[in-house]
């Protein structure tokens, strides 16, 4: 069984045809390696996935289901979460009120409805220790390292039972130690059969982590291979187009 | 909870003590900056800690202090509010003129707080829906808002409040237990407002507008609806002073307010409200108004000019500011 499934997707933009007959398929608990040059189409299949733009034909099944998304939410229920690049997170919060924020969840005292402080803390206690980080719930994010405020993002995906978490380069901004943190978290992620879209444009994180590696070139995928069956040198091959397909 | 390391997790914070984390809040500095003074006014001076003075001070101070909760609120959510001094005085007027033509405290009180929520909603929908700048929609009410209260009042003194006259002076100039009124209600509401700010869900989100909009956005706040709601909060604050300010008074002319959105913004900021959004609690704001208050009286008994009192002003806002900034660099 898929957990996604892309058939022959296509999305222009007037006459800018940003991606042309893409296909793909992605497993429960599969790490997929998304690569490809500024412009190839990278954002553009990312926002199709989560919601953002319909595509301008082609069909996306979830679990095997035909699914049309008209907006972000119908994307979140159907599972797909988004972990931005930015991180979406408040500094100035605790990792739990950052973990629940928007969906913080309520007791009702009387008429009055207030803030579970103690479940936030419990719960994403629970998160944090699955995802083998030493995140603390009360710890202001303002405090915390790259690597920590990465687990709080990805706590958040967690919350609302995820099948599938895009991760637009996670590992962009962050220093090397940091990295090795968060490539941890994404095993945590496939451990636990949530699927993982990593967007990067660093070599080695995708080869430490994806299953598979798929490559976009001006729109169009080039490859979708085994990380195993392939290697950076062919891969970077793709992605600058000194390599046709593969 | 069976799991020994996840209690461990969840209880433990960065702050150490209970003694480290009150000296790490810049409000706790503020306070002993207050008390300080206190004293030695006490020792400098014999007029200072006499009852009628002391009674002064904390009715004085009450009117800032209520009008910084509201002001703590919009600064917290990232925004701020230039026109609570002139919101403040369309509701003393509203209340005058509605009992001076011979209408009960309640028809008029009722009336001065819708206007005044009014004005704020109107700052709150041009700022959150038609996405103007905070200061230029509040500095253009500012204007407005004192120019309908000069044109509702013709600008003519009113002193006269019909039947419930004695009742309006009792609410704003008298006391019980020996606590001004104004007093009480700024304690009244600074427990609301911590509560609000702290237990419900509009204080989280509010604080999470201020410190990552973007985030509060893709999360779902609806963030618009929060930001409508913490400007129509202000303008309340402000319209509940004007109608106890009124009281207090036994008079009101067009200029009451004038120039007090500056105390009020610095009240805020002294008692930690973070001018770039995020941060501020309801005890700071109580705090920094009484700081104040207590050095404005100061001046005044050691003698010294009261047109230095700007300087003071001025000067805490910035002190304050960089008082912050500097702490953020630190860490």
């Amino acid at each position: 069984m898929n957990v996604l499934e892309l058939k022959n997707i296509s999305k222009s933009y007037g006459a800018i045809q940003a991606l042309r007959d893409v296909s793909l398929a992605i497993e429960p608990g599969e790490v997929v390696g998304l690569m490809g040059d500024n412009g190839a189409g990278k954002s553009t299949l990312v926002k199709v996935i989560a919601g953002n733009f319909a595509p301008s034909s082609g069909d996306i099944l979830i679990s095997d289901q035909k699914t049309v998304f008209h907006k972000p939410l119908d994307a979140q229920k159907a599972g797909i979460e988004v972990v931005y690049q930015d991180l979406a997170i408040c500094n100035n919060m605790t990792a739990a009120s950052n973990v629940f924020l928007g969906r913080e969840p309520t007791r009702k005292i009387g008429p009055i409805k207030i803030v579970d402080y103690a479940f936030m803390r419990k719960r994403s206690a629970e998160l944090f220790a699955r995802l083998k980080s030493e995140t603390r719930p009360r710890d202001l994010v303002h405090r915390m390292s790259g690597g920590q405020r990465q687990a709080v993002a990805i706590a958040r995906t967690l919350l609302s039972d995820a099948k599938i978490v895009l991760m637009d380069e996670p590992t962009a901004a962050i220093s090397v130690r940091q990295v090795a943190e968060v490539l941890n978290l994404i095993r945590q992620l496939s451990d636990h059969g949530i699927a993982v879209v990593l967007i990067s444009h660093r070599m080695p994180d995708v080869f430490e982590v994806a299953h598979k590696v798929v490559v976009l070139r001006r729109g169009e995928l080039v490859a979708d291979k085994k990380a195993s069956d392939s290697s950076p040198e062919e891969i970077t091959g793709l992605i600058t187009g000194a390599i046709e397909t593969a | 909870m069976s799991d020994p390391t996840l209690a461990d997790a969840i209880n433990r914070s960065q702050h150490h003590g209970l003694i480290a984390r009150i000296t790490s809040q810049q409000i706790f500095w503020v306070f002993m900056a207050a008390v300080f003074a206190c004293l030695a006014l006490t020792i400098l001076t014999d007029s200072f800690a006499t009852e009628r003075n002391l009674f002064n001070v904390t009715r004085n101070f009450a009117f800032v202090g209520i009008i910084a909760l509201g002001m703590t609120a919009v600064i917290a959510s990232g925004g701020i509010d230039l026109s609570v001094g002139s919101t403040l005085v369309i509701s003393a007027m509203t209340v005058s003129v509605i009992m001076s033509a011979g209408m009960p405290f309640w028809v008029g009180c009722l009336a001065a707080l819708s206007v005044s929520m009014l004005v704020g909603a109107i700052n709150g929908v041009l700022i959150a829906y038609a996405k103007m700048p905070p200061f230029v929609v509040t500095l253009g009410m500012l204007s407005i808002a004192r120019s309908l209260a000069m044109v509702l009042s013709d600008n003519k003194m009113i002193y006269e409040f019909g039947p419930d006259h004695d009742f309006l002076l009792w609410l704003g100039g008298g006391a019980t237990f020996g606590l001004p009124h104004p007093l009480i209600i700024l304690i009244i509401l600074a427990v609301i407002t911590a509560f609000a700010f702290r237990q419900l869900r509009w204080g989280q989100h509010l604080f999470a507008i201020g410190g990552n909009e973007n985030a509060a956005v893709l999360t779902g706040i609806p963030v618009a609806r929060i930001k409508v709601s913490v400007y129509m909060f202000s303008g309340l604050m402000a319209g509940i002073a004007g109608v106890l300010e009124v009281g207090w008074l036994g008079g009101v002319t067009t200029n009451l307010g004038q120039a007090m959105e500056l105390t009020v913004i610095a009240a805020a900021v002294i008692g930690g409200a973070n001018l770039a959004g995020g941060g501020g609690t309801a005890f700071g704001a109580v705090i920094g108004a009484l700081l104040i208050e207590v050095i404005r009286n100061s001046l005044i008994l050691l003698g010294i000019s009261t047109f230095w009192q700007g300087t003071f002003v001025g000067a805490f806002i910035v002190i304050a500011v960089a008082f912050d900034r500097f702490r953020q660099e630190k860490t």
